[in-house]
């Protein structure tokens, strides 16, 4: 996971999708230890407070559990959480974009549908 | 209490004004980035801190109590700068024996694995060091001490990309296992924002703002498009300053971002440096 201070997006945000990222690939596997505060602090050279703040997030949506005295952990089920989390989102961040970015030169509807073909059919050959 | 409070500082240099009338508190275990443009004031308001000046008047307490000629508070703050204010004829690994006299808590173990990490040899002597290694046998006595209040004057004045890497790690790394209120001045704003919880700006010896990074960024958006439209959407905002590319133009603006920014200007938000510049801009800008 890459960190981009210039970015429009706040850090702490950053740490969290990071975090959602390396879990839904699996890096991050559930019922398995994350690194710690500090390691994200050092590795990424953020305020403790900001790596803090968006492991947080993930707590408070229960993607991450604490255990006492030992650190943070996946919790079972976090990747079916995610995943239809970022179904939900999908619309919005791809699709609505796709559209307004079409509109702007003039692409059809069934060019956008072609294109989409085409992009699945690469994906394959790719994989 | 613990955290440094300074008084109603003024410093005069002859009739030079550094310092006029500064208040302002540091909170115990937080990193703060003291920004301000040369001759701003910050190191005189670092050297009165530390005990090394006199303000000409106010006072400055830490943890409660008066700093002058006290040995109690002077042992609990260490200034780092790129002055050699150590003995000449001592080698390094002597130095770092010594400090132990004035700083019970400094780790020389410690700071012999720093000076194997930073290839800096502790059998020459600091004269003969080169700018960059002078910073850096400086860092690590900084590093070392394990004082609970650290004042960074410009700590990475003449080191290499790699070196304020190392440096900024270890920094963390410290911080982390053993929360310390760190103060560090640096022109390299972009550099280091991303460690900073607080920001304090200096401009002619006022403090221009003492705030949370994120309370002070959220105050300002930049706004860009089209030069007419632009002109058109700034007429009832508080503008810092605007820079134009031939018919493009861009505008820093004060105050939360409206609901109605026309579909054609787009909005983002500025970084640290970037806002430092447009705040202490001599030529145009609010003041």
């Amino acid at each position: 996971m890459q960190i981009n201070t210039n970015s429009e997006k706040p850090i702490f945000l950053q740490i969290a999708e990071g975090i959602e990222d390396a879990i839904l690939s699996g890096a991050f596997s559930e019922e398995s230890q994350i690194p710690s505060i500090t390691e994200f602090s050092v590795n990424y050279k953020i305020n403790p407070a900001t790596a803090l703040k968006g492991i947080n997030i993930l707590v408070d949506n229960s993607i991450l559990y604490k255990k006492r005295g030992l650190g943070m952990f996946v919790s079972s089920g976090a990747m079916d959480v995610l995943r239809s989390k970022r179904r939900e989102q999908y619309f919005e961040h791809y699709i609505m974009n796709l559209v307004s970015e079409a509109k702007r030169l003039d692409l059809t509807e069934h060019e956008i549908h072609s294109m989409i073909e085409r992009g699945f059919k690469d994906e394959l050959y790719r994989s | 209490m613990n955290c440094i409070e300074v008084k109603n500082v003024t410093k005069y240099f002859g009739k030079l004004c550094t310092l006029d009338n500064v208040s302002l508190q540091f909170e115990e275990n937080k990193i703060y980035g003291l920004l301000g443009r040369n001759g701003a004031g910050k190191s005189t308001l670092f050297n009165i801190i530390s005990n090394r000046i006199f303000a000409t008047s106010g006072k400055v307490l830490l943890d409660g109590e008066n700093i002058i000629n006290n040995d109690d508070t002077s042992g609990k703050i260490f200034l780092m700068n790129d002055k050699n204010q150590y003995s000449n004829t001592m080698k390094i690994k002597t130095i770092f024996k010594w400090m132990k006299a004035f700083y019970p808590d400094f780790d020389e173990d410690y700071a012999n694995q720093l000076s194997k990490d930073f290839s800096l040899d502790t059998n020459k002597y600091v004269k003969s060091l080169s700018t960059g290694y002078i910073s850096i046998f400086n860092l690590i006595l900084a590093l070392s001490v394990n004082t609970p209040y650290l004042l960074l004057d410009e700590p990475v004045l003449g080191l290499d990309a790699n070196h304020r890497d190392m440096f900024y790690r270890i920094l963390l790394q410290k911080y982390s296992e053993k929360p310390c209120t760190i103060i560090i001045s640096t022109h390299l704003i972009d550099e280091i924002s991303s460690l900073l919880e607080n920001i304090i700006i200096i401009d002619q010896g006022i403090i221009m703002k003492i705030e949370s990074l994120e309370q002070l960024l959220s105050q300002y958006y930049t706004i860009s498009g089209n030069a007419s439209s632009i002109d058109t959407y700034l007429k009832d905002k508080q503008v810092l300053g605007t820079e134009t590319l031939g018919g493009l133009k861009t505008a820093y603006v004060l105050g939360p971002v409206d609901q109605k920014v026309p579909y054609n200007l787009a909005v983002s938000t500025l970084d640290l440096q970037k806002l430092f510049i447009q705040l202490t801009n001599k030529e145009e800008g609010l003041r």
